[in-house]
């Protein structure tokens, strides 16, 4: 066990995915020397040397599409996107190509490419710096995509993100990348919570009864926790599931949780229109209707353009938000 | 024999005015070793013996994968295709560079480059198969060292510069049997950012590829001056590497010039442009017009470069093929198309489940919800009656 960061525990899972595959590549602006704005292969070229841990030009498009060509050629590629707002340049590559390939091919090629993409906001910075993208790609059949909230799945799910056949695009929620906790690195893969995967991380204690269901990915995870723990505070009880996987989406949880609660929330940075909360609300409306006390609500960023960092706490989720969408929903 | 470095425009007739971009230093000099009359000419630099055999392959090859495309256009006009996209005028470009290739090469095709594919041995039927709509286009990359059709312009430039980057990691560069990749695109593409980006990316990692530049005159109707005011050759230096230009409708001269920047490529020399001036004698695809867009008369200027029929003259002047040959020539191409014609008749349609097959390699649960949810809906079908169940099975339902 030892206590890192987020961006270490990426970055450990980074080597052990070097050390464990030869075919494994990462390649991006500044991953060399510098090891990443964010540090996250910080020292890996170091180790592994500059024909496994590369800087390239400064072309997102280029990063992705000749990722593209050594997925073809039999390497294992881990483009780094240096932040969310830069990943555009690279859509085409991304959408067009990397989704579309191993079905274009009738299931001859496969493309296990992994992108990572910081994202998200909170952190002060300027414009394009602190978006959250990820539903352009979850609207994208042939494309995987993730969200690590934590130390501990991101160590894990990194590595299981590299091994996994399919293209991932792997968001990493920027503001939680200095946030610390244990990590067991003795374990295997094989062991490890599935990658595409949701996991209840908050449940009513035996004996009491939840009265909403929240649900957050990436960022939120920890803004929904803090939310469950005030209300709990105050005598309500607040289940919270970190969804981990935005493409498949893995609800059954959530009904599992909402049929108990008849409350459903989602909770994310991105958007509110076409964004994550408006997928997951129809499912549950379908899946879990008679169950419904209330019509599923959203807690998200508002449909501006990313706002100056002296607006953002207005902008994104916060306890606050929560906990109001909590107390609507509830007086439905 | 004469000197081969000519001038476009030189040993040529001077092209009409959008077959040559308004360069403001003046035409650079391209390769030729074959004039349209069937002069064979020699080259200092970029110069390749043919045996007698070896001329009278290319000749075939040309006439075969134009017979083959011909039939293409044919297909659809009869719809039987959704569209062809044909190579008419640019067989020597691509039989040229296409035997150029060895056989551990790699090759990266637009989605015109039905030359190069046959030349690379694969069944001419692939390429119809897309434009049936049958299929996505569906190659081995890796069984046929020839990737997948790619249809966004440009993007496929990117791709063989990654793989070339790969095949500089394997350490399969540097002797005679080091690997080299051959990425095509054309005067359209180079506008696109992909492209440049592959250019700078081949560059920096001294990757081992040559980027063959059909410079066919026109993106669909928008002509060359408005992609580039110099030569496309010229874009190499900026980047840092060596480009030629080619006579894109000499056969001879498009072998020479390919086999030289690969073997270039494959010892470690880095990456290569080629720009072949060539010309698309047909439409863009069969949804195009272009009466529109260009002059009769610049059409027959460029009938007048023929590729097939300056082979042809040579091997004539030459006593290397008689008329007995041409004639057995035609025949087996006509053979190879009505072959060809027959089996993209029979070609079955898929089966409407199979549109769900190879999303993702590991499956998706919500995916296969989908699936489950259209087969239910098919078999809905099926139980008001076999008619409306061979409907549903048989492509027969309503659009």
């Amino acid at each position: 066990m030892s206590t890192l960061t987020m961006s270490k525990a990426l970055n450990e899972g980074l080597r052990r995915a070097l050390e464990d595959d030869p075919k494994v590549l990462i390649m991006g602006e500044d991953v060399g020397r510098l090891g990443g704005v964010f540090r996250v292969t910080d020292g890996l070229q170091k180790d592994f040397g500059e024909q496994r841990v590369f800087n390239t030009p400064l072309a997102e498009s280029g990063i992705v599409g000749t990722a593209v060509g050594l997925a073809l050629r039999g390497y294992r590629p881990v483009c780094e996107i240096q932040f969310d707002g830069f990943v555009y340049p690279a859509y085409d590559q991304i959408v067009s190509q990397v989704a579309k390939i191993h079905y274009r091919s009738g299931g001859l090629v496969r493309l296990p490419i992994v992108i990572r993409i910081p994202y998200g906001g909170g952190i002060g910075a300027v414009e394009h710096h602190s978006e959250s993208p990820e539903a352009y790609f979850v609207h994208t059949p042939g494309l995987r995509v993730v969200s690590c909230s934590n130390p501990v799945d991101a160590y894990w799910m990194i590595q299981q993100a590299i091994r996994t056949d399919d293209p991932v695009i792997f968001f990493e929620p920027k503001s939680r990348y200095w946030e610390k906790e244990e990590v067991d690195t003795t374990g295997t893969l094989a062991d490890a919570y599935p990658l595409f995967a949701s996991r209840v991380v908050r449940r009513a204690p035996a004996g009491r009864s939840a009265q909403a269901t929240l649900i957050a990915y990436g960022p939120t995870v920890r803004t929904a926790l803090h939310a469950a723990q005030v209300a709990a505070d105050e005598g309500r009880e607040l289940e919270v599931i970190d969804l981990r996987s935005l493409s498949p989406l893995d609800l059954a949880p959530v009904y599992d949780s909402v049929r108990r609660t008849g409350r459903a929330i989602v909770v994310h940075e991105a958007s509110r229109t076409g964004g994550l909360g408006a997928e997951i609300a129809s499912r549950v409306t379908e899946e879990c209707f008679y169950s419904l006390e209330a019509p599923v609500l959203r807690v998200t960023g508002y449909d501006i353009p990313y706002p100056p960092a002296r607006l953002e706490d207005e902008f994104l989720p916060t306890l606050d938000r929560v906990l109001d969408a909590v107390d609507r929903s509830e007086k439905w | 024999m004469l000197d081969g470095q000519a001038a476009l425009g030189g040993a040529l007739d001077p092209p009409t005015a959008p077959a040559s971009a308004g360069h403001e230093t003046g035409e650079p000099e391209f390769v030729q070793l074959l004039t349209p009359d069937g002069k064979r000419l020699t080259h200092p630099e970029y110069d390749v013996e043919f045996t007698d055999d070896e001329l009278r392959d290319l000749y075939r090859d040309m006439v075969v994968v134009r017979r083959l495309d011909a039939e293409g256009t044919a297909l659809q006009r009869q719809g039987e295709l959704a569209l062809w996209a044909s190579l008419s005028g640019q067989e020597a470009a691509q039989v040229g560079s296409g035997r150029a290739l060895r056989p551990q090469d790699m090759v990266f095709p637009t989605y015109r480059e039905h030359g190069v594919l046959y030349c690379r041995g694969i069944d001419p039927i692939k390429p119809f198969v897309l434009f049936r709509g049958v299929a996505h286009g569906g190659i081995d990359p890796n069984e046929h060292k020839f990737n997948m059709y790619t249809i966004v312009v440009g993007a496929q430039t990117l791709h063989a510069t990654g793989y070339a980057m790969g095949v500089a990691l394997d350490g399969k560069v540097g002797g005679d049997d080091g690997e080299a990749v051959l990425a095509y695109f054309g005067d359209g593409a180079s506008s696109q950012g992909d492209v440049n980006e592959s250019f700078v990316w081949a560059s920096v990692f001294q990757a081992p590829i040559v980027f063959f530049c059909q410079n066919n005159q026109y993106a669909i109707s928008t002509p060359v001056e408005r992609q580039t005011r110099r030569a496309l050759v010229h874009r190499a230096s900026g980047f840092g590497f060596p480009g030629v230009r080619v006579d894109g409708n000499d056969v001879l001269a498009c072998y020479a010039v390919t086999r030289r920047a690969l073997d270039e490529a494959r010892h470690g020399q880095g990456p290569y442009l080629i720009e072949a001036c060539t010309y698309r004698m047909g439409p863009h695809t069969t949804s195009d017009d272009p009466t529109r867009y260009r002059t009769a008369s610049e059409v027959e200027t460029w009938q007048g470069r023929d590729p097939i029929l300056r082979l042809r003259r040579h091997l004539e002047s030459r006593g290397l093929a008689d008329d007995a040959f041409f004639d057995e020539v035609a025949a087996d191409a006509a053979r190879q198309a009505v072959e060809l014609r027959e089996r993209v008749l029979a070609m079955p349609d898929p089966q409407p489940m199979d549109m769900f097959n190879h999303v993702y390699v590991e499956g998706s649960p919500d995916l296969e919800a989908q699936r489950e949810e259209f087969a239910r809906y098919l078999a809905a079908f099926a139980s008001e009656g076999p008619a409306m169940a061979a409907e549903q099975t048989g492509g027969g339902r309503h659009r």
